[in-house]
């Protein structure tokens, strides 16, 4: 986590990408891929849901019966737990690279680092607990 | 510093945006939270997500989620086709400009009940107050 952009990063011969180097740990290489397979995903969950939430029905019509309704078809309930999980693990690991890039000193780059993971167990937990156990 | 070339904005842009959806999304999943709580304390909370100042906020995530999610094609691009480096710039472009094009629309839709209108044609009777 500590090796820097330079030992990351492919350098091609048209410029630097994300795209892990040689250097790359396989923590790093697996968290890269991560991000690009969860965020394919997560532009079509995210907007489809802005487009459910927003524009097929307007925000005041999602109230407790609009959930109801919807949470009958357990479609929904798995759809909603996929955004959740996804979209909490590519943006906390998003916080966690950013972190990573302004944060020098070992020992408070460490204690952030946990507060991040200890925040991804319980927004995670909270919104799961919501999804699974939500009745009428 | 590489002030005002795309390069750096999009960059820039992409992390404001990535930071900005995170904390709503930590907001909103504390928000649906309350739907444990019951009918009346939900409801309640989709009327101040109804109001005009949060639908004018909700317009910043619609627009972050948009740029966030368009650039974040162009930067896979890059990541998979080197080559591309080459029309960073211009894709640069097109992502600002297909951002706008799909904000544009979906920024109608939820402004729309303030002034009394309801394209959605589902509008509760308090919506926008």
């Amino acid at each position: 986590m500590a090796t820097r952009a330079t030992e990351q990063q492919s350098i091609t011969p048209y410029g630097a990408t994300s795209r892990p180097g040689p250097g790359a740990t396989s923590w790093e290489t697996f968290t890269w891929w991560f991000m690009r397979v969860s965020g394919v995903a997560l532009i079509f969950l995210a907007i489809i849901h802005l487009l459910v939430m927003h524009i097929i029905n307007d925000v005041s019509a999602t109230g407790y019966e609009f959930i109801a309704n919807r949470y009958a078809n357990p479609f929904w309930r798995v759809y909603d737990l996929l955004l959740l999980t996804l979209a909490l693990l590519h943006g906390l690991n998003g916080l966690r690279i950013v972190t990573d890039d302004y944060i020098k000193h070992q020992g408070v780059r460490l204690a952030v680092q946990s507060l991040v993971f200890l925040m991804a167990v319980t927004f995670w937990l909270t919104g799961t607990l919501t999804i699974i156990t939500f009745h009428r | 510093m590489y002030r005002g070339q795309s390069g750096q904005w999009s960059f820039f842009l992409h992390r404001l945006t990535g930071l900005g959806v995170l904390l709503f999304l930590l907001l909103h999943i504390v928000d649906i939270t309350l739907a444990g709580f019951g009918p009346k304390v939900y409801d309640d909370s989709i009327k101040i997500f109804s109001t005009g100042v949060i639908r004018l906020a909700s317009l910043a995530l619609i627009a972050s989620v948009l740029y966030h999610a368009f650039n974040g094609v162009r930067i896979i691009l890059i990541d998979f086709w080197p080559a591309a480096h080459k029309y960073q710039r211009e894709m640069f472009y097109a992502v600002l400009a297909l951002s706008i094009l799909c904000f544009l629309p979906m920024a109608y839709f939820v402004l729309a009940p303030i002034f009394g209108i309801c394209p959605q044609h589902n509008c509760a009777a308090s919506a926008a107050m």
